[in-house]
């Protein structure tokens, strides 16, 4: 709740004044039944014509003023609900944004994206709907209580009953709906998931032949969610029927009271059609009041989802004022460390220590599931190492500023990723500044200048969502211009040539021998070809360092790395 | 509104309603229960002013019998109203569910029937939200539909035959003043309109947004693109903010203005009441004028609800529409109804003459013949772009070839199911997919029945077994959507594990082995020559010491064949395929 309060602070005064206007309304409609008993007791009793005309005038007048608080009141309660839930929205997105690798992943793509769209809606239309009702059925409820207390008192004892009745009914189903609307959200993610992974893995599917086998999962999923939503709605459609059973108790009490206090005298007849009427209104008002509870229990199982992820506070702290980069230090130390990730069962990479000299070229080499990506994400300070120290330019990572540390390092990542835009949108990521001869620079270092110019459009020709319209080199190739763009101090390229055929990897590893600023480059790779040249290759086995050296020196020396090349240069290759 | 719709596009609800009537017998319940809670509200009024004209006489002369009376009758009716309500709503909830739920059913078996060709030209975002979110608003605005337009209807109708019984002077000044909540309601729905459809592009764009962002939140953060991904946001976000105010304050603008000619028709009824009253006590009594303004006030209700349901309505055929265009999208050709739908092959595949374009413009393979015999291991080697995939993609029969023919033990391929023809062959590709479940599921993806020791044997084969032992849940580890803690290349191991349990008789791996160090290849090979002695393979790589040991390397460029044979042979020849070997040593 307090987010979605500060978000309306923002709006405190639409927010204060739609639902005081939405009063301001509710007392003309209460006002109305007083001046219908005043047109019957005087002016039908009396016979003054002129009097009716009157009054008649009088609701007229009041039924325009009413519009105008109402359309006033609308308007407010619109914006208030709109500009909070869209700067939640906004919170939302640029929360999501500073979550760490492990937190977002926890949490999941689908449900993330569940949540800043379908819920943000329910809560958006949630806080219109309290707005505008929730405050003026109250409202109009004790009104219509107080004016029947004025009318007669005894009688108002009724009208108490029953909106204490009704207060009950619907809290209780309030209370017993909640928990339920937020497991239908729940069991809607999956039904989400579900649908995505039939469309994400179709090929592997259909490759198996399991087509009917999906349809049937995803079909007990579905059913599960319609019959959630099914006994919800249930319980839910009591509300009505019951609000009706309570409103007409109360008017049949009204009018049994009714009838013994007009016969002893005090009541006359036309105050009887008033409190009919205010029993009425209070019917009109509870039932969209249930209508509100549905949607507010909604919102609020909603809002708790967003609250969830608004919670998930990122465990990673930069400094505001970071160190300032020293050039003639080392550009990575590594002192013993080590990382084990949340939920594994053991440490990733274990007392790893070594040593970088800035515009060296670094190595990185061990078999699956080694830690080689782990090491290389320690440098960017994705994520943080669980014991020792990583040192980058004379000063520990942690003490860089976010901003500083993402613009010393470039990294090109596993999985070849392009945004919606064109060539050079995306390229402009690793540097907004970047002019046209630094674009085609890049691109020509990352053997992607060719294809680039084969284009219509050239750099301006369009890249779709998920860079779906290029080839997995094509892609490749582009997220090594993008970190390129950036002229970082390091380096990183974590086994992003894999799509590359040996002739455009060579030609890359050339390229990037002969860039034009100082940088300090880590390549891992699972081909002793592509780091044999490197001035110091790290071999990694079962995350620990198991050898450090040059290509020569680690032949000798670690037999891990000999069995890697030997297994790509077969024993007795001439040119091994 | 319909109207404008119309022009282009055929109307939503025949289909709608298509899908309603195997609940016909529901929809006739509830509609029994509307009609029976509409009357059964219209009649309470006249009970209380029948009350109401028993205590006329003032002090001392009321009628109780008849108070009581009326009593018990508000009583019953309230409690006919209030169960047949339930009922109502209850039902309402059935079929507006059921009938998403099956919608949403029926769009997964289309899923599996859409032609690949199909799928992979539309954004994976967009299908889901088609399926989850359009369906849900379709049922949102069913459940209102059901639930208050046939009641609205009724309603206005009851009042007005209750009014005319009462007086008709005094009804006919109310239907004058009708048409006008009519009017206002139609105006204002037909502006909101506009803004609703621009909400939902606007909607539709920012949700695109997030999906790309969050899928490459790696890569923003790597970047530090965080603020300027947030301006972007921002700017989308703003724009659907003054969409979506527009189009709710249109909207919201329908109940006051219809209250407002309500309380108008209030006002008149009580003034014409009145003077009747005055004029002659026999035209109008005071009881009579009480439920007279219980309806008056009562009578406009349905017209707000109305003008509610018809914006809500809108908008769910709006979003039905884009269900239904998923579900109307051509099918796959289907399989010939002779098809063979078993086959136990032995692995001999010939293409002949076989032609291929994605875009009928862009030529990919043209004339492509090849013969392969049962247990060959046949390798494609070639540049990015030369059509090795597409040659997997027409393997499969995802796509069908354009000209020529495959045949697989002398079956042409479009002579068996695909169904027939896909479990001959295991796959495994660079993209590696695996569901969001527990390892052990995924590994018997292919083969659910699997046992526990087919598992770990198969998992043992890929040389992944000591890695999952290690995982805290072993092989109950759960693996989430983005597969977090499991590198590419232990994704890779997982999904030939899954190949390895099914030991189909062909086998494809495009460029399988990518992210996976060569050592543990090396042993992974091995594994494969002994459980594929006599299988036909395919392997597609870049890395050359992968395909060194094929019996014959096809060498492929601009989809055509451009050298054929043995390691060896093609480094005698030296080609294009020994220019291609040599340049991974050069440095």
């Amino acid at each position: 709740m307090k987010y979605l309060l500060r978000a309306l602070k923002a709006y405190r005064l639409q927010s204060f004044l739609a639902p005081l206007l939405k009063m301001a309304e509710a007392t003309f409609d209460l006002l109305v039944p007083m001046v219908v008993a005043a047109i019957v007791n005087r002016g039908i009793n009396t016979g003054d014509t002129s009097y009716v005309w009157r009054m008649g005038g009088l609701l007229l007048l009041m039924a325009l003023v009413g519009l105008g608080f109402a359309v006033t009141a609308q308007y407010f309660a619109a914006r208030a609900a709109i500009g909070s839930a869209s700067s939640l929205r906004a919170q939302l997105f640029r929360h999501i944004q500073r979550l760490g690798w492990g937190e977002a992943d926890t949490l999941g793509t689908s449900t993330l994206i569940t949540r800043m769209t379908s819920d943000v809606n329910q809560v958006q239309s949630g806080v219109n709907m309290f707005l505008r009702l929730l405050l003026r059925s109250p409202f109009v409820v004790i009104g219509a209580f107080v004016c029947a207390f004025l009318i007669d008192a005894k009688i108002s004892l009724i009208f108490a009953a029953a909106i204490l009745g009704m207060a009950l009914i619907v809290g209780t189903i309030m209370v017993i709906t909640a928990p339920r609307y937020r497991r239908i959200q729940g069991q809607l993610d999956q039904v989400t998931g579900a649908t995505r992974e039939n469309l994400s893995g179709v090929r592997v599917i259909r490759a198996f032949g399991m087509e009917d086998r999906e349809t049937e999962r995803f079909h007990s999923l579905n059913s599960i969610l319609a019959r959630h939503q099914r006994q919800v709605g249930r319980i839910s459609a009591l509300m009505n029927p019951l609000t009706l059973v309570v409103v007409n108790l109360g008017v049949i009490f009204v009018l049994q009271a009714g009838a013994r206090a007009v016969d002893e005298g005090p009541l006359l007849s036309g105050e009887i059609i008033a409190l009919v009427n205010y029993m009425n209104q209070i019917l009109v008002e509870l039932v969209k009041m249930a209508q509100t509870i549905v949607t507010l229990s909604r919102a609020l199982a909603s809002l708790k989802r967003m609250e969830q992820v608004l919670d998930t506070e990122p465990q990673m702290a930069f400094p505001e004022e970071g160190a300032l980069p020293d050039a003639t230090a080392p550009a990575v130390v590594f002192d013993h460390v080590s990382i084990c990730y949340p939920d594994a069962g053991a440490e990733s990479l274990t007392d790893i220590s070594f040593r970088v000299k800035s515009g060296q070229t670094v190595g990185v080499i061990g078999s699956t599931g080694s830690g080689k990506s782990s090491l290389v994400h320690l440098i960017p300070r994705f994520y943080d190492a669980t014991d020792g120290k990583v040192s980058l330019f004379g000063h520990p990572a942690t003490e860089y500023s976010r901003v500083s540390l993402r613009e010393m390092t470039g990294i090109v990542p596993q999985r070849a990723q392009l945004f919606a835009g064109t060539i050079r949108s995306n390229l402009l990521w690793g540097n907004e500044d970047a002019d046209e001869t630094a674009l085609w620079a890049a691109l020509k270092a990352a053997q992607a200048a060719d294809f680039v110019r084969e284009r219509p459009l050239g750099l301006n020709d369009p890249v779709e969502q998920g860079g779906r319209n290029l080839s997995g080199g094509q892609r490749q190739r582009l997220t090594i211009a993008r970190a390129l763009v950036r002229k970082p101090a390091i380096l990183i390229l974590d086994d992003s040539a894999s799509a590359l055929d040996y002739a455009t990897d060579a030609a890359l590893r050339k390229a990037l021998r002969s860039l034009d600023w100082p940088v300090t480059v880590f390549i891992v790779s699972q081909r002793t070809a592509s780091i044999r040249h490197a001035d110091l290759i790290l071999v990694l086995d079962d995350g620990r360092l198991v050898g450090s050296g040059t290509h020569e020196e680690l032949l000798q020396t670690c037999p891990v790395y000999r069995e890697i090349h030997e297994s790509q240069y077969q024993k007795g290759d001439a040119r091994a | 509104m319909k109207k404008k719709q119309r022009e282009s596009l055929p109307p939503v609800w025949p289909e709608v309603l298509r899908r309603i009537r195997p609940h016909a017998g529901w929809v006739t319940l509830s509609l029994f229960c509307a009609l029976v809670s509409s009357v059964g509200l219209l009649l309470v009024p006249i009970y209380c002013g029948e009350a109401v004209d028993a205590m006329l006489g003032g002090k001392g002369s009321v009628d109780f019998d008849v108070v009581s009376r009326m009593a018990v009758a508000i009583g019953t009716v309230t409690a006919l109203c209030a169960l047949a309500q339930w009922v109502l709503s209850a039902c309402n909830n059935r079929v507006a569910f059921l009938v998403s739920q099956e919608i949403r059913d029926e769009a997964i078996r289309k899923i599996q029937r859409l032609p690949l060709s199909w799928l992979d030209t539309h954004p994976v975002g967009d299908l889901v939200s088609r399926v989850i979110a359009d369906v849900e608003t379709l049922s949102d605005g069913l459940l209102l539909g059901f639930a208050q337009f046939f009641t609205g209807i009724v309603t206005i109708i009851g009042t007005l035959v209750m009014m005319f019984r009462l007086s008709p002077p005094v009804t006919l000044a109310v239907a004058v003043l009708t048409p006008l909540s009519m009017l206002v309601a139609g105006f204002i729905a037909k502006r909101s309109a506009k803004w609703f459809h621009q909400q939902s592009a606007v909607r539709g764009e920012e949700t695109a947004y997030i999906n790309e962002m969050i899928d490459g939140q790696r890569v923003v953060q790597a970047f530090g693109r965080e603020a300027a991904s947030q301006a972007d946001f921002d700017e989308v976000n703003d724009r659907l903010a003054e969409a979506s105010l527009k189009a709710t304050f249109f909207s919201s603008l329908v109940n006051p203005s219809t209250r407002l000619v309500n309380n108008l028709v209030y006002a008149a009824v009580a003034v014409a009441g009145a003077l009747l009253a005055i004029g002659r006590s026999d035209a109008m009594s005071v009881g009579s004028l009480s439920a007279f303004l219980a309806y008056a006030s009562q009578y406009a209700k349905p017209f707000n609800e109305i003008s509610g349901v018809v914006t809500e309505l809108q908008n769910a055929f709006a979003c039905a529409r884009r269900t239904f265009g998923l579900l109307e999208v051509q099918d796959q050709v289907p399989d010939a109804p002779d098809a063979l739908d078993s086959l136990e092959a032995k692995g001999a595949i010939r293409l002949w003459d076989v032609s291929f374009r994605y875009v009928p413009e862009r030529p990919l393979i043209e004339d492509f013949s090849l013969e392969v015999r049962p247990g060959q291991r046949i390798a494609i080697v070639g540049p990015t772009g030369c059509g090795k995939t597409t040659l997997i993609n027409l393997l499969m029969r995802f796509y069908d070839v354009n000209a020529g023919e495959i045949a697989v033990d002398g079956h042409e391929t479009r002579t068996l199911t695909r169904h027939a023809l896909r479990v001959n062959w295991g796959m495994v590709l660079q993209d590696t997919w695996l569901r969001a479940g527990t390892i052990r599921e995924n590994i018997a993806f292919g083969k659910p029945d699997a046992t526990e020791e087919e598992i770990i044997a198969a998992a043992k084969a890929a040389d992944i077994h000591s890695f999952i032992r290690r995982l805290p849940q072993g092989y109950d580890t759960v693996i989430t959507e983005a597969g977090e803690g499991i590198s590419q290349g232990q994704k890779q191991l997982l999904c030939i594990a899954r190949v390895m349990l099914c030991l189909p008789p062909m086998l494809i791996l495009d460029e399988a082995t990518s992210s996976i160090d060569t050592r543990t290849e090396i042993r992974i090979q091995a594994a494969f020559k002994r459980m594929m002695e006599g299988r036909t393979s395919f392997i597609v790589a870049h890395r050359l010491s992968t395909i060194r040991e094929a019996d014959v390397i096809l060498v492929m460029r601009d989809g055509h064949i451009v050298e054929q044979g043995s390691h060896e042979s093609l480094m005698a020849q030296d080609g294009f395929y020994a220019k291609l070997y040599n340049s991974q040593f050069a440095a």
